[in-house]
């Protein structure tokens, strides 16, 4: 039902490596025709009022076309002059419009998976069938396989797989059960299988998927601390210039000539930093949109800022810097049976298991050169893994049931068949757990096999992802359960700088505050109620989709695809926002001096001809000077929309280097482009004139 | 000439710095947050005299409201005693010449002007008693430099992230350890090289042709070193640094301009030294000195291009002018040895730069503030390439700081261009002007913007002499002067409160040359572009249309 559904994983999906592609999708036909429509409604002057720099060229828009209308003299140039600082006024709002109509498309399809549905509420002692949109914090309903969660809420009974493809993209259902860690349950999303009793955690209008409909749609979205520090400096630009061009009549007419309104308020727009400030909230809207595009919800902008400055990342080890238990490393025979009858028992009971931990049995088979026959499948019932059995396997044509599962759950299946427990079972499984993995026990019928040792890997490229990391000047630190032996080996072998071992969830904060007190700021993942004090403490605390309410809450990002490490990404993508808002700001004030180098000397030149000595660019003709300048200044601003949506490129390197290169690029860049490009429009002026 | 004028100018900027790298690490020392201090024999005995007035310098550290608060009741109590004195001269003792009460608003301009280390002035030195001048003018002429120093020292303090220090305790011990020491040896020097220090009335002579002629005298040494030393600029006489007995010969007029030159060059050094990167210090100091050396070498193109020696004193010639007219309006001292509304336009176009930019070293403690405000904002502007909000020395500037920079931004240009608007459109402004058109329009840019940037010097020539004038430029003088001190201890307040990022490879570096050239890019767009237009319509069309 989504095309978000298509979610390229974070390894092949570097912020930069697309551009390609993204800006396809950026700029479609029915968004630009949308963001053309609204560009129109964004010319209510209560909206650009919050744009003092547009506002600006709004009221001399104005005042230009005033003058057309009432003054008779020069009507063809005050005539163009309204019609650039018009569409001036247009680009600009066109790229907020598009910022946002792509966020909009992401919300639609959201909207869809809104509907209303039928819920089971309980009342009292009965069972009442209501809308779901009237259901109220604290209500308690009931919801079985195949029909749609009502509301945000917690599961208080039972338990049950869940499709939550609709909010995240991910088609493999989830299993939700009460208490622990994986309680919550989101509105929207489909049971697939069993029943659970859910309380009710959001009235109407504050769900989980209202609050990500209003946060792509960017309705909620407010000024970041920086994005309104910027504003305050680019106003007090414009201030300034306004100051210079308003004086400057009084100085004409002592000096015995006048300059026309018009002409002035060209040489205020073409001062003022128009480029900047009709991209400005473009690029804040982009930069969450690109969150938004890795499956991230920020719950505001100033979360993604504050990835740019970050300076340590605090991870779990298990789940995200290692597959988390779950790779077969051993299986170990009990009760006096043969390695090779367990590994039968684990092949068989694997098979049909689709899971890594299933799939990593065949391939540990496949590595001791035991026999792994797919034609062993035939006519066997394949038996799923169900969260109330906690096991899975396949009931064989020749009548063997095999089964894996956890110790418990086996045992006491293989009791029900009335078979008996060896005696060195406990032994082992204990063994496995004291290593830091899960132990798996495998059983045919009524007799117990043999333990699976899941073991805990490094994922792979794990080590590439902290290089880069510290290539821009973060620092990774591990946490993890394990004890200071096994977490260094780990540590050593994922490449993290630092860990701490036997870390308690209230370590965490304590580990968040010491490097916050040394001045960094810190993000962290987390999923646990226990990491919702330590998420609320970190500058970005990214929350997995699939972790408890309170941690979602406490956190001030969200990650549908619940994937730890693209912390990483969104780190990326909060410093390529702060380098594209400084590239296009250093651009935009570098643009001033070619811009006076041709509005300046084409003034004055009609009263002082001696000034043509300043039209260093050659210039046709005064008029067509000043015409050159603004359209200049108006033209460039869609030419940027692209960088704006795509951000400027970032690869990590030193602070210096950086500098100086966006500094070629864009502050030396923005001295010489527009000397060549107002060139290039004189000329075709001229020739049209 | 060039080969002259080079060697002249190479010569004094060598030994300037040298001299200045030696104050600048004095002061950094000395001047350091009280807990780095190095105590020496002097720091006991100026320990013990702050004791004595009830400041304990270890005690009594100031917030920045504390430092403002009680910078302005100073400022205050100065300034109420120096208009009272100026007010009253007439009855006062002190006064053998007969000098006459000065009127309200020449007596509030004259207290504004000097309190603001500008003295900018609209009355002829001879109109003043003995009293006026020693005990009024000569106090001001250490107290308003002190001024800026002490603000200057304690935002430096405060970027280094330590107390800002106590203001009466810096108040007194610049003035003690730095003025009037130097003072008191260059005042030597100049008595030595003839200029008169006596406090014997005008004597009356007959000249050749038999006339009668009132030659005025004075205390002139020790005046004319502190007004140099302090970036002041306000002559004892009328005609300033041309009057013979102010500067007599080309020793005393290079030991002016090396004075002048001294403290501003000084202070990045000082910084430096005391947020202990040597380095930035040096790097500002370079930047600073390569606008100097621009604005310098311009200056003297422009009049030793153009052969008349119109409106300078012969005895220092096209050199010693071009020199001194581009330090004077450089270091913001405001002293003329020549008349600069006679010179080459370009040459006043230059001048009016220095002014309008005030970083080409500018006044004593003020320059370098406006230096730390144009860092800021390079900061700011250019912080975001490296992809992390902005810091400086490790503090994040946010919104507040923005607020404060971009008011400070805006005071110059709106005192400068606001006044000289209204001055180019009332009747008792254009009725100021000697020389109208172009020239005209340079004349009150100057009048303004000598104002603003505290500088003091006049383009003459604008009939200034009267209340209209007085008024108009006291504003410029006043906000021109206490708004960016003020704005800029409440930066360093709040960034001080916060806490300090670590710097490493990833931050923004402050201290290399690619930051110099962000530096300096920033000081050009945004300082000198604002006055670009009105620039273009006085000295350049003035030039143009010559």
């Amino acid at each position: 039902m989504m095309e978000r559904i298509m979610h390229p994983t974070p390894e092949e999906h570097q912020p930069n490596g697309e551009p390609e592609h993204q800006s396809k999708s950026a700029i479609n036909g029915s968004i630009a025709r949308q963001a053309t429509i609204d560009a129109f409604k964004k010319l209510n002057p209560v909206n650009m009022v919050k744009q003092p720099i547009m506002f600006v060229v709004w009221i001399g828009c104005l005042l230009a076309i005033g003058y057309t209308i009432f003054i008779d003299e020069m009507r063809g140039f005050n005539l163009t002059v309204s019609i650039i600082l018009f569409l001036t006024v247009l680009f600009a709002n066109f790229a907020e419009s598009i910022a946002e109509g792509r966020g909009k498309a992401q919300a639609d399809s959201l909207k869809a998976s809104k509907a209303d549905v039928m819920a089971r509420k309980r009342v009292g002692q009965l069972i009442q069938s209501v809308s779901s949109a009237t259901l109220r914090k604290g209500d308690i309903v009931f919801v079985r396989a195949g029909e749609y969660v009502p509301g945000d809420g917690e599961i208080i009974k039972g338990l049950a797989s869940i499709d939550e493809s609709a909010i995240t993209g991910e088609s493999a259902p989830v299993i939700k059960e009460a208490g622990g860690d994986f309680s919550s349950v989101i509105g929207g999303t489909l049971v697939v299988s069993d029943e659970i009793e859910v309380r009710i955690t959001s009235n109407p209008g504050e769900s989980f998927l209202d609050q990500m409909i209003a946060l792509v749609e960017g309705a909620s979205r407010q000024k970041t601390p920086n994005e309104l520090a910027l504003s305050t400096l680019l106003t007090s630009l414009t201030l300034i210039f306004l100051l210079v061009v308003m004086t400057l009549p009084v100085f004409t007419n002592y000096l015995g000539f006048d300059l026309s309104g018009p002409i002035l308020i060209a040489l205020l727009v073409c001062l003022i930093p128009t480029t900047i400030g009709g991209l400005l909230s473009a690029i804040g809207i982009a930069g969450m949109d690109r969150v938004t595009r890795f499956n991230v919800i920020a719950m505001s902008g100033k979360a993604v800022e504050a990835a740019g400055d970050i300076q340590t990342i605090i991870l779990d080890k298990t789940g995200t810097i290692t597959f988390g238990n779950r790779m077969a490393s051993e299986i170990t025979p009990v009760g006096g049976r043969t390695a090779e009858q367990a590994f039968e028992g684990a092949i068989l009971a694997s098979l049909a298991d689709e899971t890594p931990e299933g799939r990593s049995v065949l391939e540990l088979a496949e590595l001791r050169a035991m026999p792994v026959e797919q034609h062993w499948l035939d006519g066997a019932e394949i038996v799923p893994f169900r969260a109330e059995t906690r096991m899975s396997g396949l009931n064989l044509r020749d009548g063997r049931r095999v089964r894996k599962g956890a110790g418990q759950a086996i045992q006491e299946w293989v009791k029900e068949q009335g078979g008996t427990i060896p005696n060195d079972l406990q032994e082992k499984v204990d063994a496995v757990s004291r290593l830091g993995g899960t132990p798996l026990v495998v059983a045919i019928d009524a007799t117990i096999l043999g333990v699976i040792y899941l073991k805990d890997t490094v994922k792979p490229g794990m080590r590439e992802r902290f290089d880069r990391l510290r290539e821009m000047g973060i620092k990774t630190v591990m946490c993890t359960g394990d004890n200071p032996l096994t977490a260094a080996t780990i540590a050593r072998e994922a490449g993290v700088d630092d860990f701490v071992a036997e870390c308690k969830p209230e370590d965490k904060i304590r580990v968040i505050q010491q490097e916050q007190a040394a001045g960094h700021l810190v993000a962290m993942t987390g999923d646990g109620t226990n990491d919702a004090p330590a998420l609320a403490q970190a500058d970005v605390g990214l929350a997995m989709n699939s972790g408890t309410q309170a941690a979602k809450e406490a956190a001030n990002m969200i990650d549908l695809d619940s994937n730890p490490t693209k912390i990483i990404e969104v780190v990326e993508i909060g410093k390529q926002l702060l380098m594209t808002r400084g590239a296009l700001t250093t651009f935009s004030i570098a643009n001033d001096v070619a811009k006076y180098f041709a509005i300046i000397p084409a003034m004055f030149m009609v009263a002082i001809p001696q000034m043509e000595v300043l039209n260093i660019m050659r210039l046709d003709s005064p008029t067509s000077a000043i015409l050159s300048a603004l359209i200049f200044n108006a033209i460039i601003i869609p030419m940027l929309i692209p960088l704006a949506m795509r951000g400027v490129t970032y690869k990590p390197m030193t602070a210096d280097q950086l500098l100086g290169r966006n500094l070629l690029i864009y502050g030396l860049g923005g001295v010489v482009v527009p000397f060549i490009g107002i060139k290039i429009i004189d000329v075709l002026l001229a020739s049209i004139l | 000439m060039w080969t002259q004028f080079m060697i002249q100018f190479w010569i004094l900027l060598v030994i300037a710095l040298c001299a200045a790298v030696l104050l600048g690490r004095y002061i950094g020392i000395y001047f350091a947050p009280v807990a780095e201090r190095r105590v020496d024999t002097i720091g006991k005995v100026e320990r013990r005299l702050l004791l004595l007035l009830g400041v304990d310098e270890k005690k009594h550290d100031q917030s920045w409201v504390g430092y403002s608060k009680s910078l302005l009741l100073v400022n205050l109590l100065f300034f109420i005693g120096g208009y009272l004195l100026l007010r009253f001269q007439g009855i006062l003792p002190l006064n053998p010449n007969g000098a006459a009460n000065l009127d309200w608003s020449t007596a509030l301009h004259t207290t504004i002007s000097f309190m603001t280390n500008t003295d900018q002035q609209h009355y002829s030195g001879e109109a003043l008693s003995y009293l006026s001048q020693t005990f009024v003018l000569g106090t001001m002429l250490f107290v308003a430099p002190t001024m800026a120093f002490t603000v200057c020292i304690a935002v430096i303090r405060g970027l280094a992230n330590k107390p800002l220090g106590n203001f009466y305790a810096d108040f007194f011990r610049f003035i003690f350890r730095i003025l009037l020491p130097i003072s008191f040896v260059f005042g030597l020097a100049m008595i030595l090289l003839g200029v008169p220090q006596t406090f014997g009335g005008a004597v009356s002579v007959t000249t050749l042709e038999g006339a009668k002629q009132l030659i005025y005298r004075g205390p002139v040494a020790a005046f004319e070193v502190i007004k140099q030393l302090g970036n002041n600029g306000g002559g004892f006489f009328g005609a300033n640094g041309a009057h013979p007995f102010e500067n007599p010969n080309q020793f005393v007029n290079f030991i002016q301009m090396f004075l002048m030159l001294l403290i501003p060059m000084s202070l990045p050094i000082a910084y430096g030294k005391i947020i202990g990167s040597a380095k930035q210090g040096r790097l500002f100091l370079g930047v600073m000195t390569l606008l100097f050396i621009m604005m310098t070498v311009g200056m003297a193109g422009s009049l030793l291009a153009n052969p008349t020696a119109h409106g300078q004193e012969l005895r220092f010639g096209q050199i010693g002018t071009a020199l001194y007219s581009s330090i004077t309006t450089a270091a913001e001292t405001g002293a003329v040895n020549a008349m600069h509304d006679s010179l080459h336009p370009l040459a006043g176009l230059i001048q009016l730069g220095n002014m309008m930019l005030n970083v080409v070293y500018g006044g004593a403690g003020a320059g370098f503030l406006n230096v730390l405000l144009y860092a800021f904002v390079a900061v700011f502007l250019t912080g975001l390439l490296i992809g992390r909000t902005p810091t400086f020395l490790g503090k994040k500037i946010e919104t507040f700081e923005v607020k404060m920079i971009a008011i400070a931004l805006l005071v110059p240009p709106f005192l400068i261009l606001v006044g000289t608007a209204i001055s180019m459109y009332a009747a008792p402004g254009v009725a100021g002007i000697s020389n109208p058109g172009y020239h005209g329009l340079s004349q009150v840019l100057y009048e303004f913007t000598s104002a603003t940037a505290n500088n003091g010097s006049g383009f003459e020539g604008l009939g200034d002499a009267n209340v209209y004038w007085n008024v108009s430029t006291s504003f410029a003088l006043f906000f021109g002067r206490y708004i960016p001190l003020i704005l800029m201890l409440a930066i360093v307040g709040s960034l001080k409160a916060k806490p300090s990022v670590p710097q490493d490879e990833f931050s923004f570096k402050t201290d290399t040359p690619l930051f110099g050239t962000v530096f300096l890019g920033t000081v050009v767009l945004v300082g000198a572009l604002t006055f670009l237009p009105v620039l273009v319509l006085g000295p350049v069309a003035d030039w143009l249309t010559m």
